[in-house]
């Protein structure tokens, strides 16, 4: 203790130096710590993003998969079998029930008990290798035109390539039976391209407003703020220093999201991924700002959770993530202007599907900071730093 | 030196008139205070008296609504940031991070402080309040007792000139009070200031100077003595058989304020001398009971002030 030296008299205290980075670092590094402490929080981190991404990814999903077909089989060649093969390889077809007569068949996409039905009529081989083009019939319960479509359009393509790489007759001169043309990559037919990109935004959005819009209001709650409070530190500085260790954990979210994205639903990066990484990060800032500034605002933890599902829903309905943004009503365009992931969704599709540069983002780009320093500046002013 | 002090340099809390309300209702009503540099002062009081909105006042976790004053000479209004450098709060809940551990906590305030070397600022930190060997068990996790003198810890680390502990050994055991006591008087011998709210008569009295507040009025203040002494009761102390008969029928006798016992004896208080004895003179001659002229207790003055400050103020 150096207080004998200068009881009695006055001394001012100066400014430590890098006093500003110093306070924000110790801020940081607490709320670090906290974070590791606080297990259910860390494991929502990754089960969040994983759960999200899962459930919507393949509920959302308006090119369904795996769908139920009979098949009708007259006669057993080796060709019947690699068109079965060929058709199951699609992945739209899963075989569920061989039947032996046609009434079956019927009777089975009647009742709804298969989506497809498959017929190999007899003959079909030594027609095929005869050139007479013989029929392959596939019945479709058309009901809903969407699950069907997609499936019958993927059937021509790889019903031929199966028949040229097992019939040993080389480049069939002719389709054997009439092929519907199926885009091998359209963009526009793959909802989960345009779904993927999206929920990257959207699952963001939620975990990072919720890590941020409770933090304030915890530490009043649990008492702390009074403490932290009568030490020497500014508003802006717990601001920073609780924002900044949710943007590295807000990154490697959006690192698993994106990997996912491309892993299992085959998603490509088509621009550049550093690009996609900057962006990414200030889209993370913003929301975490928008969060923080929440957390100045509300009086508990309950108002918190209240007030970022207030934000969170327009976000989703809005943003052009549900439904096409040049759709909407024009008031409800200018409202999905001022929520950031309408810009991050523009960002996140522009960069992945269609590869878009910087200068293509400009405008998006300028937006998030815009939000971003809105949201920040709020959120200083509102901090009250007495407890009246 | 540079500061814009306005009060003698070997004061160190100098407010005058501080009030301060909550939805309406005054909490402190126009308060005024002197401590002395390196001295310790007791705050007494009742629960909800205002000693916390008081100390909250002191370092500007809270704006007066009325009232000025200094606090190490700098402005209690204008000059909060340079008062939390100096002076170190003592919450009355544990308000560290249950969360982090004894030295992540201590680390946390030695760099928000910024100390050059935090580490070494918390691991010096933990020998001096003995908690070597819990560095790294959680705070919340910690006893009471282990939990205030981490608590006392912190908020000496940095170095400050003024300690503002409120209730600081609340639930805290004999053993633990008179240790965290000893550390108290080490850091004011080494010239530290410390004011501090207590509930407990055994910790005024080891106070230099004590002020009583009670309903947000500031009853009386200066050294124990001189708080006896200024407060004109006068206090007879009877020992003998049937002390709960004796108090029975005295109570509400004329001149006989306060009657409370005392271990195996009685005290038996009353602000008006001659009434006091008038009543009593009867019960003196009788056997069994010895009498004796005596000083009242600091317990018999404080209970004696609150009950007319209830009377005055309520």
């Amino acid at each position: 203790m150096s207080a004998t030296e200068i009881a009695g008299q006055n001394r001012d205290v100066p400014e430590p130096r890098f006093g500003f980075w110093r306070r924000s670092y110790a801020m940081l590094v607490k709320e670090f710590i906290q974070l590791r402490r606080d297990r259910v929080s860390f494991a929502m981190i990754v089960m969040i993003p994983v759960m999200q991404l899962l459930l919507f990814g393949y509920a959302i999903n308006t090119t369904p998969r795996h769908l139920p077909t009979a098949v009708l089989i007259q006669e057993d060649s080796d060709l019947a079998r690699s068109v079965l093969k060929a058709m199951e390889n699609t992945s739209y077809f899963r075989f569920t029930r061989e039947v032996h007569s046609v009434a079956e068949f019927d009777d089975l996409l009647q009742s709804g008990k298969v989506l497809f039905g498959v017929e190999i009529p007899r003959g079909f081989e030594r027609a095929v290798r005869r050139g007479d083009r013989p029929a392959l019939l596939v019945a479709a319960d058309a009901t809903d035109p969407v699950a069907a479509g997609s499936a019958l359009g993927s059937l021509g393509a790889l019903v031929q390539t199966a028949l040229a790489h097992d019939l040993h007759i080389g480049d069939p001169p002719e389709m054997p039976f009439e092929i519907r043309a199926h885009a091998r990559y359209n963009p526009a037919a793959e909802s989960r391209l345009n779904i993927v990109p999206g929920l990257v935004g959207t699952i963001l959005t939620m975990t990072m407003l919720i890590f941020t819009a409770l933090s304030v209001t915890r530490e009043i709650e649990r008492g702390t703020m009074e403490s932290l409070l009568s030490m020497p530190i500014r508003p802006v500085e717990v601001m920073f220093g609780k924002i900044i260790p949710y943007v590295i954990v807000g990154f490697i979210q959006a690192s698993l999201i994106v990997s996912i994205g491309v892993l299992l639903f085959g998603v490509p990066i088509l621009g550049s991924v550093v690009l996609l990484a900057a962006l990414t990060t200030l889209f993370i800032t913003t929301n975490l700002s928008i969060g923080y500034t929440f957390s100045t605002i509300v009086q508990n933890q309950l108002q918190a959770m209240q007030m970022s599902m207030m934000f969170f829903l327009p976000s989703i309905l809005l943003s052009g993530f549900m439904f096409p943004f040049a759709g909407m009503p024009v008031w409800a365009q200018y409202l999905g202007e001022a929520l950031p992931l309408t810009h991050y969704i523009r960002i996140v599709r522009a960069i992945m599907l269609k590869g878009a540069a910087p200068s293509n983002l400009q405008y998006d780009t300028i937006a998030l900071i815009a939000l971003m320093l809105v949201a920040m500046t709020i959120a200083v002013t509102r901090f009250r730093r007495t407890l009246d | 030196m540079s500061s814009v002090s306005t009060s003698a340099p070997d004061i160190a809390i100098n407010v005058e008139g501080l009030s301060k309300s909550f939805g309406g209702r005054e909490v402190v009503h126009d308060l005024s205070m002197q401590v002395k540099r390196g001295s310790i002062y007791g705050f007494l009081g009742p629960n909800g008296s205002g000693k916390t909105t008081t100390i909250r006042m002191l370092c500007g976790l809270l704006t007066p609504d009325a009232g000025e004053g200094t606090c190490l000479g700098y402005d209690i209004r204008r000059d909060a940031d340079k008062i939390k450098r100096q002076v170190g709060y003592m919450t009355q809940r544990f308000s560290l991070y249950q969360d982090l551990s004894v030295r992540e906590n201590l680390e946390f305030v030695a760099r928000l402080y910024g100390l050059r070397d935090a580490r070494a600022a918390a691991r010096d930190m933990i020998q001096r309040i003995g908690l070597n060997g819990r560095e790294e068990q959680l705070a919340g996790e910690l006893s009471g007792g282990w939990k205030q003198r981490l608590a006392l810890g912190a908020c000496t680390l940095p170095n400050p000139q003024l300690l503002l502990l409120d209730e600081p050994t609340a639930g805290v055991d004999p053993k633990a009070r008179r240790d965290f006591w000893n550390e108290i008087h080490a850091l004011a011998a080494e010239g530290l200031t410390v004011l501090v709210s207590t509930h407990y008569m055994d910790e005024a009295e080891r106070c230099h100077e004590i002020a009583y507040i009670a309903y947000g009025h500031l009853l009386a203040h200066g050294t124990v003595d001189e708080v006896i002494a200024k407060s004109a009761l006068s206090t007879w102390t009877v020992s003998g058989d049937d002390l709960n008969g004796l108090a029975a029928e005295l109570t509400g006798k004329p001149g006989v304020d306060m009657v409370a016992p005392f271990g195996t004896s009685l005290h038996v208080s009353g602000r008006d001398k001659a009434a006091l004895e008038a009543t009593i003179a009867p019960y003196r001659d009788r056997k069994g009971w010895r009498w004796e002229d005596s000083e009242p207790s600091l317990e018999d003055v404080f209970i004696d002030l609150m009950n007319r400050s209830k009377d005055n103020f309520q």
